[in-house]
């Protein structure tokens, strides 16, 4: 019997020793893209991606099977960068230019049960029991996660509209972009030409 | 004195003679006075009076918040109606926190002069007292004064450039004011100097203000403190950077400030704000204001108070001939569109045009031709054709690597375009992406920082709940034993 047991002793530690070698020489390393691509991501793990967090979603974009506008609250400056580490051309258009929507508490239906501030994943919503809560926007990054669990549905997402601290130029109305004066420019150009044929001749 | 010039540059029409001529005239106190809160670069002042109170000439209304900012005095006495959003003076006409004062009929003495000598302050303390005045650039930059005057160790200031060009075209409040009152500016110079511990002071003036000139010169002459220097016209001579190349032939390095090379440089107006806030104890609360165009009847000067309202100074120079073209504010380079003339003047409007339509250049844009007049007349030696074009295309970073954000909104190259680009507009789009990313990458930093700390929060609250369960079932245990030695026999 005691041979037994020394024998499946010292095999079970010689194959642990062996495995304990094989976890630290064989170990499949985490491409440093994904590391990369984390620190890029919010860090909210809010999960509007569709994947659990986002650890999860920088695999997912490293793998290839997630598209790099798959941040909602990241919007357009974040999908940009995403493509630049990736190094994809990205159509971008479909995604508004202008500032993430944050949450707002609609002071009337809120009933105070401090549901929203638990979920908040940056903190952003401030109260206590059987009080209005507020949020604080500058810390909102528009996650959406406070919409569903509110009860009475008090919470909405709206854009802050700019003030003289946050307005800036918009892009100059691009005249030539237009096709309808680029058709008269084009239509003036060959009535040039063809008047100067005529003179030639 | 030799003179060095900059590059690029232009000569738009000057302008300057429907106003040169005339005298400075007081406009009269309106009946309401509209005082933003945020007239300077930097945080906003904070309102230091309440709606009913009744206040004094010259009593502060908000103190300034934080190093870069500027307190904000009441123009006049009255009583403060309001202090809610109104309409400020930017091209959106975006709601601004104002103090509305209704001003008394009866206004009190102006104030006597102090006795004492300022002369004999020290630097600092001359710092300090422009700062509570609420003094601000006045060439329009509006940057808090009292922060250049400020003794800084580490940068001694051995030049002081005091800034009367005046480049724009149409303005002339800086030749007025040079022209009637010389001696309170050489004086203000004077002050600037010591506070700064300046070797050399130089007035620089365009050579197209001859009157200017020859009164400042004159009014100099008595102190021999003062270098009155004539400078070529040419646009825009009076930004700070030109202007310092014209005079020492030095360049102030990509991202300094001229402070960096020992210059320090003040406009001709601030000079006069301060002497007058030194000499008399006034704090800033009034201007002088060109108010031209060709729609205004009676171009002309103007000393206004704070707040007043620019449909008031328009009124007071016999209202429009016509519907203008476009109202600006500042001048028609640099200047802002206004939305309407229900904004008021502040600390920084140098000027008020109504532009008529044959002065107006508004073209539908063309095609560029690459004839390459906007790099020869960038003073900032950039390419703004490449960089316009980049912008067209959203290729902020093309535009970035390009340096847009060198780019001093002179507007030099938009007026020399024969195809009609709005350039600037292109590059003032272009340094508004750049701020909106350095802020998304700001607040994503920040996110994470706070997704972090609440993670740590939870694992805290987590592990106290935990201890504070384990001490109940060991309190808990504890309470159960004593039952037990009682059963042991007595």
């Amino acid at each position: 019997m005691f041979a037994a047991i020394i024998s499946l002793a010292l095999l079970g530690f010689a194959l642990g020793y062996l495995l304990g070698v094989a976890a630290i020489h064989l170990r499949v390393k985490e491409p440093e893209i994904i590391q990369e691509l984390e620190a890029l991501l919010p860090g909210t793990n809010c999960g509007q991606c569709g994947f659990p967090g986002c650890p999860a979603g920088a695999r997912a974009l490293a793998e290839g099977t997630a598209p790099v506008t798959l941040c909602p609250p990241g919007g357009k400056p974040l999908a940009a960068a995403l493509a630049a580490k990736l190094g994809v051309e990205a159509d971008l258009s479909e995604l508004d230019d202008g500032p993430a929507p944050v949450a707002q508490v609609i002071e009337a239906l809120c009933i105070g049960c401090t549901r929203c501030f638990k979920v908040c994943p940056t903190d952003a919503i401030v109260g206590a029991p059987k009080q209005i809560h507020g949020v604080v926007s500058d810390a909102c990054t528009g996650c959406k996660k406070c919409l569903g669990i509110c009860p009475t549905m008090g919470i909405k997402l709206t854009r802050l509209q700019p003030n003289l601290a946050t307005w800036q130029w918009p892009k100059p109305a691009d005249a030539n972009s237009q096709p309808e004066s680029q058709q008269a420019v084009r239509d003036d150009d060959v009535e040039a030409a063809r008047d100067m044929m005529e003179v030639a001749r | 004195m030799r003179l060095f010039g900059f590059r690029g540059g232009v000569h738009p029409e000057a302008a300057k003679h429907h106003t040169e001529r005339r005298p400075i005239r007081r406009l009269p106190l309106p009946r309401r006075l509209y005082i933003p809160l945020q007239q300077h670069i930097g945080a906003p002042a904070k309102a230091e009076v309440a709606p009913g109170q009744h206040v004094e000439s010259g009593q502060l209304l908000a103190r300034s918040q934080g190093l870069i900012s500027a307190p904000v005095h009441a123009p006049a006495a009255g009583r403060i109606v309001a202090i809610e959003e109104h309409p400020a003076p930017h091209p959106t006409g975006l709601p601004v926190s104002t103090v509305v004062i209704e001003t008394d009929s009866e206004q009190p003495p102006a104030t006597v002069p102090s006795t004492e000598d300022p002369f004999t302050l020290p630097p600092a303390t001359i710092a300090e007292r422009v700062g509570a005045a609420g003094i601000v650039g006045m060439g329009g930059a509006t940057f808090p004064s009292a922060v250049k005057l400020m003794p800084n160790p580490k940068q001694p200031i051995h030049t002081l450039i005091i800034n009367g060009s005046e480049c724009e075209p149409y303005l002339t409040c800086d030749d007025r004011l040079m022209q009637e009152r010389p001696e309170a500016i050489i004086d203000g110079i004077r002050l600037i100097r010591h506070a700064l511990q300046a070797r050399r002071a130089v007035l620089a003036i365009e050579d197209n203000k001859p009157a200017a000139f020859a009164a400042m010169a004159a009014a100099a002459r008595q102190s021999e403190a003062v270098e009155v220097i004539r400078i070529p016209s040419r646009y825009p001579m009076g930004w700070e950077k030109q202007l310092v190349k014209t005079v020492t032939g030095h360049e102030i390095p990509h991202g300094q400030l001229p402070g960096g090379i020992g210059v320090c440089v003040h406009n001709v107006g601030t000079a006069y704000a301060i002497h007058r806030c030194l000499r008399t104890r006034q704090p800033l609360s009034s201007r002088i204001v060109t108010v031209a165009g060709g729609a205004v009847r009676h171009p002309q000067n103007l000393e206004v108070p704070i707040g007043a309202r620019l449909e008031e100074l328009i009124d007071f120079c016999g209202g429009l001939t016509e519907p203008p073209a476009r109202l600006v504010m500042g001048g028609p380079m640099m200047g802002q569109v206004m939305p309407h003339l229900r904004v008021p003047i502040v600390k920084g409007s140098s000027g008020v045009l109504a532009l008529s339509a044959h002065e107006v250049d508004d073209g539908p844009e063309r095609p560029c031709i690459r004839c390459g007049r906007c790099v020869m007349a960038c003073p900032a030696g950039l390419l703004p054709l490449e960089m316009g074009a980049r912008m067209r295309h959203d290729d902020l970073d093309g535009a970035e690597a390009l340096g847009v954000q060198d780019c001093i909104g002179c507007g030099c190259c938009s007026y020399v375009c024969p195809s009609k680009i709005p350039l600037v507009h292109y590059f003032n789009y272009a340094k508004g992406e750049l701020q909106n990313r350095r802020q998304e990458k700001a607040k994503s930093e920040q996110t994470r920082q706070w997704a972090q700390a609440r993670s740590e929060r939870l694992a805290r609250e987590a592990a106290e709940k935990a201890a504070l369960r384990a001490e109940r079932a060991a309190s808990k245990a504890q309470q159960k034993r004593p039952p037990h030695p009682s059963k042991e026999p007595l």
